[in-house]
């Protein structure tokens, strides 16, 4: 080292002062990271988000039907249920359990924020990042549905659009929800956390039913429109479920679907981005 | 001291760290975390920060490496703001912690090439970089494990790699060989100087002030807050009240009287300011045997003197030394000696 042996010069000399354009080639430098070390773990990752869908789909689109205790179109109007779910919780886990641990002891997030970027992106590549892996997981489900439910797997091909952009929406709700935990809670609570937010969020999500049929227990109805899941459920249902003799099934009404989906994201990523804020910089 | 390029004061180039007034107040906090900072590190210096655990060191740092938001003040590195410019600051600094924060997902070659790609080092270079880092650090057999089997020196120097992977001009080293073994100490040490011989502003915080003795041309001593002291470790120690010691063990046949006859002699001694005659460790106590410090602000020009005084009083002299006030005795010194 003592010869100046490395090119020092060479990396002034190309040392951008844009500072967009560097902060730009840093945000996907950290993306690619993120991309690198889950393409690794792949396996391992698709075992994690497919295991529960997988029983799932099986004993309710399957058995349940099977020995008469559940309508035969019962697995139609889960499956964008199981979508949904996998999706979120896909995209929760990959951006919670990281930055619970990175904050509250291992640190490894630091390298990432002296990175020459605004701290807040940071926040937003995690975001991103777990859409994309709540995305890859809920697409995964297509394949299992279509094997597992065999003649029961039914999707209508005429919303393909709209089912792409919900899948999408789904990973970025379960992301941001994510960042916020991930943000607040404590490496000691991670199990505390399993319990209190994600049994709630399952049950009352409208998975394993769809919100029109509550009608009759309207107090419930009414408690299932504060989980971002609900609307996901129901999105996802309204770009499924095939229409039966003329008549497309009754979900939530889309205009308010798009709008608690989107409002959630941008509400829980303003939140989270201060949440965060408070944990880097003080 | 170090043998490295020491400061340069470049006609027209702003120093590489400049803090004023820098204050940080948490809230509910009773004092200020950091109270009125102003400091300067010229470009090419390695820069001590030293003080007791809570004296304000890492806020400090934090406020330097955009970690953490100074409540009043100013700071900037290589005329970059720390406020308005962060990006800019991030391009030009590097920090090594305490602590390993290494990406343990990651391999260890990659660790050093995600930094660069975070950083904009073009593809081509990294990986240059990468390679000649690793080997020149010792870690080029083990480049694509991964980090968990690593010792703390191995981290360390990987960290250090890793700070070097998009050339920085200043480097923050937050206590470096703090739980290191003799060896990884003695590698850092030479690093150290090495890159800043090569132009690499360092600024260190350490307790070790052996270490900071060696490495630092300049030191600040903080405590509660504030900056106490800020010059070059020569200096410093010349703080001590009565500067140098001459130290004299002599030799008188073990009867009654000769210690207070030496005593007596020794404080007769002109430019004498003190005299501490110490107690004899058990295991190498000759019967007779006798030590003195002597306080003087010039032990040297009293090496006659005091040899002379001590055979006045019939008694021998078997050894005379000149003590230097160490950093540590500085530091107690201007620090105090309760526990933090």
């Amino acid at each position: 080292m003592a010869d100046t042996t490395f090119p020092l010069t060479d990396i002034h000399a190309a040392r951008a002062t844009n500072r967009a354009q560097l902060a730009i080639g840093a945000f996907f430098a950290i993306l690619r990271r993120d991309l690198v070390v889950t393409g690794r773990e792949f396996v391992p990752f698709l075992l994690q988000a497919l295991m529960q869908p997988l029983f799932f789909l099986f004993i309710f689109g399957k058995v349940l039907p099977g020995i008469g205790l559940a309508a035969g179109n019962f697995a139609a109007l889960m499956l964008p249920g199981i979508v949904a779910l996998t999706g979120m919780i896909a995209a929760m886990q990959g951006v919670t359990l990281p930055l619970v641990l990175d904050l509250g002891f291992a640190r490894e997030i630091d390298d990432r924020l002296l990175s020459p970027l605004p701290v807040w992106w940071v926040a937003l590549e995690k975001v991103i990042f777990g859409a994309v892996r709540g995305s890859v997981a809920s697409s995964v489900i297509f394949p299992l549905g279509y094997l597992i439910l065999g003649n029961g797997f039914a999707v209508r091909d005429d919303r393909i659009g709209m089912l792409i952009g919900m899948v999408i929406l789904t990973g970025c709700v379960g992301s941001t929800i994510g960042l916020l935990m991930g943000t607040i809670i404590k490496p000691e609570h991670i199990s505390l956390m399993f319990t209190l937010i994600f049994t709630p969020l399952l049950f009352t999500g409208c998975t394993y039913y769809p919100w029109s049929a509550l009608r009759n227990i309207r107090w419930f109805q009414g408690l299932t429109l504060l989980n971002p899941l609900t609307y996901a459920s129901e999105g996802l249902r309204y770009s499924m479920v095939p229409p039966v003799q003329g008549h497309d099934f009754p979900t939530l009404g889309l205009t308010w679907i798009l709008l608690a989906l989107c409002t959630s994201v941008v509400v829980l990523f303003w939140v989270g981005r201060q949440t965060f804020y408070k944990r880097v910089r003080t | 001291m170090s043998s490295g390029a020491g400061p340069q004061n470049g006609v027209g180039s702003a120093p590489a760290i400049a803090v004023s007034n820098l204050v940080k107040r948490y809230p509910k906090a009773k004092m200020n975390a950091v109270d009125g900072v102003s400091f300067e590190v010229s470009r090419g210096e390695i820069f001590g920060l030293l003080g007791p655990n809570g004296a304000g060191k890492t806020t400090t740092i934090g406020i330097l490496t955009t970690a953490i938001v100074a409540t009043e003040g100013r700071a900037s590195i290589m005329d970059a703001d720390v406020v308005r410019d962060p990006i800019g600051i991030k391009q030009r600094i590097a920090v090594v912690p305490q602590q390993s924060n290494l990406d343990r997902s990651l391999k260890v070659r990659e660790i050093l090439t995600f930094h660069a790609a975070y950083h904009g080092v073009p593809r081509k270079t990294r990986e240059t970089l990468a390679d000649r880092l690793l080997g020149e650090l010792g870690l080029g057999e083990r480049k694509n494990e991964k980090v968990n089997r690593y010792s703390g020196g191995m981290a360390q120097r990987l960290m250090i790699a890793r700070a070097l992977m998009h050339a920085p001009d200043v480097l923050f080293l937050d206590e470096p060989t703090n739980n290191l073994d003799p060896q990884s100490r003695l590698f850092l040490w030479e690093r150290i100087r090495e890159l800043n011989a090569n132009g690499l502003t360092i600024l260190l915080t350490t307790h070790d002030m052996d270490e900071a003795d060696r490495l630092c041309h300049r030191i600040a001593v903080m405590d509660h807050g504030k900056i106490l002291v800020n010059d070059t470790p020569a200096q410093l120690k010349k703080m001590i009240p009565g500067g140098t010691a001459l130290e004299v063990r002599a030799w008188a046949p073990p009867e009654n009287g000769f210690a207070g006859r030496v005593t007596a002699a020794l404080e007769g001694t002109p430019g004498a300011a003190k005299v501490e005659a110490l107690q004899e460790e058990a295991k190498d106590a000759e019967p007779g045997s006798l030590t003195y410090r002597v306080y003087s602000e010039s032990a040297n020009s009293l090496i006659g003197p005091v040899a002379q005084a001590v055979l006045a009083a019939g008694a021998q002299v078997r050894d005379l030394s000149v003590k230097q006030p160490s950093l540590e005795e500085v530091f107690i010194f201007l620090t105090g000696r309760h526990l933090r």
